[in-house]
């Protein structure tokens, strides 16, 4: 069995930044484990613009995103393997992956959860109807034009509102599909306002709200979806019924972090944000596993996946050199109106960023910490769409040693 | 072109498979023509996989005798083929007094049947051997179990591949025809295929085989089942298939367990006349939650990872009564054509005894020769997830494709997916590598693999993207290139 002080799974966004950042907080004995032939994760085929804005303050493609923590990792030789598939992790940080050599076994100090998401599939919806070729998610789509150059169909409908989605309306109908329309069960959209100026709008391409696709046609090829209005319940309304033809409908409905290597280690889960609930250090309740990016909950910018894993860089590095983190044990609750908050739990000697997305598109509004009946901390925005993650900043001193918190909207 | 045989079995189902893998033993050219373009595309693969004890049909017919018949010998059937079964039981669930004494009547007609291993259990036994169910008492029998459906209907049509069979895929009967010297000419699209017997295995088809052979009368009704499937997490809280109490015509939604960890949920039994229709509505998926979680309250949305249904051929006499299997050579009408009409559940279970009682049939009226170089033993892909670490690394060494993970849910590599590729019976749609390897069936459902797998077979096959089928004839995958 060989030793390594940081183990990472996952040499996407999350993946690379992470091992970039260790190393230049002075961490050595670094591994990236990959399961495809290169590093870069999913942005290997996100060839769309848009990426970087934050991080970088400027837009690259998904591909020159990646290049630049590759190009870095590459030149503090940062060793990493690919084609290389972790198939277990176990509670004493025991990693095992199977490659073309054989199966390799690792004994890290530290593990780093990066495996990203994927998407939930039409069987997870549970759309009623036939089961032909034609149904796609809208990263398999993505995937076979960016990548495999095969185009997956001429004549195209959308369930999903998702970015991936909007993204793939716009490149199908750039590769000569006839994108007839998106359809989103929701009453708002569940993409980035500017991708459906920029997907959508600009190409004419409809998008319907609170519409759902409620059967599926065709026993060979998908020959056309049933699709129906919903209600406030998101109940399909009778009577409500068009069918559209078409012979690819592709899915964006949803990003769920990968977390099978995480439950097989036996780690907590958040229900909200099926990622690892973990503390301020971005550690799980297994000392010295920490998670971030994607696999810990879905980001909207792959920019705060990068930031989030350098962020737990710092910890990481302060746990393989063996000093203490401060132990965490307030807990924090998402109140009403909020979901998906991370960290679940904080020291409450430091200061710390929240993540949250609110439940439903709000103006003018406010987030608040509470903690033993006052304020801790207080984010009032203009407007908030559940697409897009909040950030609430709480100051080192803002919060009292005991009492756990709770974040809801004003 | 007019191909001559033996014998031609029409219908690649689990039927199909078994007659020309028993008509493997002996010395003729059999070759079997399957509409679609793989094996168990229909009923056959599409069912509750279970292993049927034989107690649930009347004395005396052909379905009970069959059925205990098949039970007893699946154990062997299994390790000379290479199928996974597992003998684990399962559990028939009561409430009410109702309920007991309709068991107790099940237990007597499985004892007259000859089926073993059933009794009665209290709670406290029930909840022993199924914690996680709801039920005062049970009836349960040691001897039921559960198969993979696909990969035994595959062992057997490769196994009788292997001793000689031919079989002829997307290949739709339309017409037959028998000549002067009884000769039988079988019309497909593509050509004639001649043969002195004929059997029709024809499954949902079968109505329309006998119609053309001349055996006219049959009313076949379809029994349309649908079901869910659920994600693996939820497999360590089934053990064993848990069933309501059964009538003789109908076994009531159920939740099974499959040997790779999913549960299934259903069927419901709608009477359908159009067979080719799978689509499964979801007023037929919420009255299978409802019903099944009466007996089983773990099924939840987030855990379906996918839906299917399938239809049971029914053979009703004119009031609409279920009838037994009818198996049959008519010599006044079709000499020497065998004709199996409504072969439904316990089919699949009873499958090799039907077989064998066809050739019976068959060898009363001629004697064969035997094949003196029958193998009956047939090996299926070696899967690398069921391996303990050593026995992965092992086979690695051995193959180095064995570690490359193509689908990341079912950890299928490619040194299985392109066994599956160039499998024995030559087919090459996406799902024939699914059933083949489990891969596409996890979790993703296929989000992660389809890809590659799509892209293995363009590249083993040398055909274009076009070219590639995802399960029926025209089920296109892909339009083509994005550019040239």
């Amino acid at each position: 069995m060989m030793e390594k002080d940081v183990i990472i799974i996952g040499g996407g966004p999350a993946g690379l930044a992470a091992a970039v950042e260790l190393r230049k907080k002075g961490i050595e004995d670094i591994l990236i484990l990959e399961r495809e032939a290169s590093l870069g994760g999913i942005l290997r085929q996100c060839i769309h613009d848009g990426f970087g804005l934050t991080r970088f303050g400027e837009t690259l493609s998904g591909p020159e995103y990646a290049r630049r923590f590759i190009d870095e990792a590459e030149a503090l030789h940062i060793p990493y393997a690919v084609d290389t598939m972790v198939l277990h992790i176990s509670p004493d940080k025991t990693v095992t992956a199977a490659c073309r050599d054989g199966l390799k076994v690792w004994k890290a100090k530290a593990i780093m959860l990066a495996m990203g998401c994927r998407e939930r599939s039409r069987g997870a919806l549970g759309i009623p109807g036939e089961r032909p070729a034609g149904v796609f998610t809208a990263g398999t789509a993505q995937a076979y034009i960016n990548m495999y150059n095969r185009m997956p169909g001429k004549e195209v409908v959308i369930l999903g509102s998702g970015d991936i989605g909007m993204i793939m309306a716009r490149r199908m109908t750039l590769e000569g599909a006839r994108v007839k329309a998106v359809f989103e069960i929701m009453p708002y959209a569940s993409g980035l306002p500017r991708n459906i100026q920029q997907c959508l709008h600009d190409y004419g391409i409809p998008l319907y709200l609170s519409h759902t696709i409620t059967e599926i046609k065709g026993g060979s090829r998908l020959q056309g979806v049933v699709v129906s209005e919903v209600d406030g319940h998101m109940r399909p309304i009778a009577g409500t019924e068009k069918e559209y033809s078409c012979d690819t409908l592709i899915l964006s409905v949803g990003l769920i972090p990968e977390n099978e290597l995480s439950e097989g280690a036996g780690l907590t889960l958040d229900e909200q944000t099926k990622g690892a609930v973990v503390d301020e250090h971005f550690q799980t309740d297994i000392p010295g596993v920490f998670a971030a990016g994607n696999v810990l909950h879905v980001h909207d910018l792959v920019d705060f996946v990068s930031m989030e894993a350098e962020q737990l860089a710092d910890c990481a590095a302060s746990y393989i050199r063996g000093r203490a983190l401060a132990p965490c044990t307030i807990r924090v609750a998402a109140g009403s109106g909020v979901g998906n908050l991370v960290p679940q739990r904080l020291s409450g000697t430091e200061a710390v960023t929240l993540s949250c997305r609110v439940r439903s598109p709000q103006r003018d509004g406010t987030l608040v910490v509470m903690q033993n009946g006052r304020e801790a901390a207080v984010h009032a925005f203009k407007r908030a769409v559940p697409a897009e993650m909040l950030h609430i900043r709480i100051a080192a001193g803002a919060l009292q040693r005991q009492g756990d918190l709770e974040v809801s909207m004003k | 072109m007019d191909t001559q045989y033996d014998v031609l079995i029409i219908g690649a189902g689990v039927i199909g498979s078994a007659i020309a893998r028993e008509l493997s033993r002996y010395d003729l050219q059999v070759a079997v023509l399957e509409k679609n373009l793989d094996v168990c595309n229909e009923t056959s693969g599409r069912n509750s996989a279970v292993v049927h004890g034989g107690f649930a049909y009347d004395t005396g017919s052909l379905k009970a005798k069959f059925c205990v018949k098949a039970n007893r010998m699946m154990g062997d059937l299994a390790d000379e083929l290479d199928f996974p079964f597992k003998r684990c039981g399962k559990v028939l669930v009561g409430n009410t007094e109702e309920d007991m004494a309709q068991l107790n009547r099940t237990i007597a007609q499985g004892q007259a049947n000859g089926a073993a291993g059933l009794e009665i259990i209290g709670t406290e036994k029930l909840h022993e051997l199924v914690p996680a169910v709801v039920g005062k008492f049970a009836m349960w029998s040691h001897n039921s179990g559960i198969m993979d459906p696909f990969l035994f209907t595959v062992a057997l049509a490769e196994n009788a591949c292997h001793n000689g069979a031919h079989f002829f895929f997307n290949r739709n009967v339309t017409g037959i025809f028998r000549d002067a010297a009884d000769r039988y000419h079988v019309q497909t699209a593509r050509e004639v295929f001649s043969s002195r017997w004929v059997i029709n295995a024809a499954g949902l088809g079968c109505k329309e085989i006998s119609d053309m052979l001349g055996i006219t009368g049959y009313r076949v009704i379809g029994s349309k089942g649908d079901y869910i499937i659920l994600d693996k997490k939820l497999g360590a809280l089934l053990p064993m298939p848990v069933y309501p109490v059964p009538s003789n015509t109908y076994m009531g939604v159920h939740v099974t367990n499959t040997l790779d960890g999913n549960v299934t949920v259903g069927p419901n039994a709608e009477t359908v006349t159009d067979f080719s229709y799978y689509g499964v509505p979801q007023g037929n998926m919420d009255f299978l939650k409802e019903s099944a979680s009466r007996l089983w309250p773990h099924i939840e949305k987030k855990d379906q990872i996918r839906n299917f249904s399938g239809i049971l051929p029914k053979w009703v006499d004119e009031n609409g009564t279920i009838q037994d299997y009818k198996i049959e050579i008519r010599d006044d009408v079709a000499p020497h054509a065998v004709n199996l009409v409504g072969i439904e559940s316990p089919g699949l279970t009873s499958a090799v005894p039907i077989a064998a009682y066809v050739v019976e049939l068959m060898r009363e009226r001629e004697a064969f020769r035997p094949n003196t170089s029958f193998d009956p033993v047939r090996k299926g892909i070696r899967r690398f997830a069921d391996r303990t670490p050593a026995e992965q690394d092992a086979l690695i060494r051995e193959n180095p494709d064995y570690g490359e993970i193509i689908c990341r849910c079912e950890k299928v590599t490619k040194a299985e997916i392109l066994q599956a590729i160039h499998n024995p019976l030559d087919i090459h749609t996406m799902t024939a590598v699914k059933y083949r390897t489990r891969c596409m069936m996890g979790r993703c459902q296929g989000g992660y693999c389809q890809m590659r797998v799509e892209q293995m077979l363009e590249q083993e096959l040398g055909r274009p993207a076009a070219d590639i089928r995802y399960c029926r004839p025209g089920s296109w995958v892909l339009a083509g290139k994005v550019r040239e």
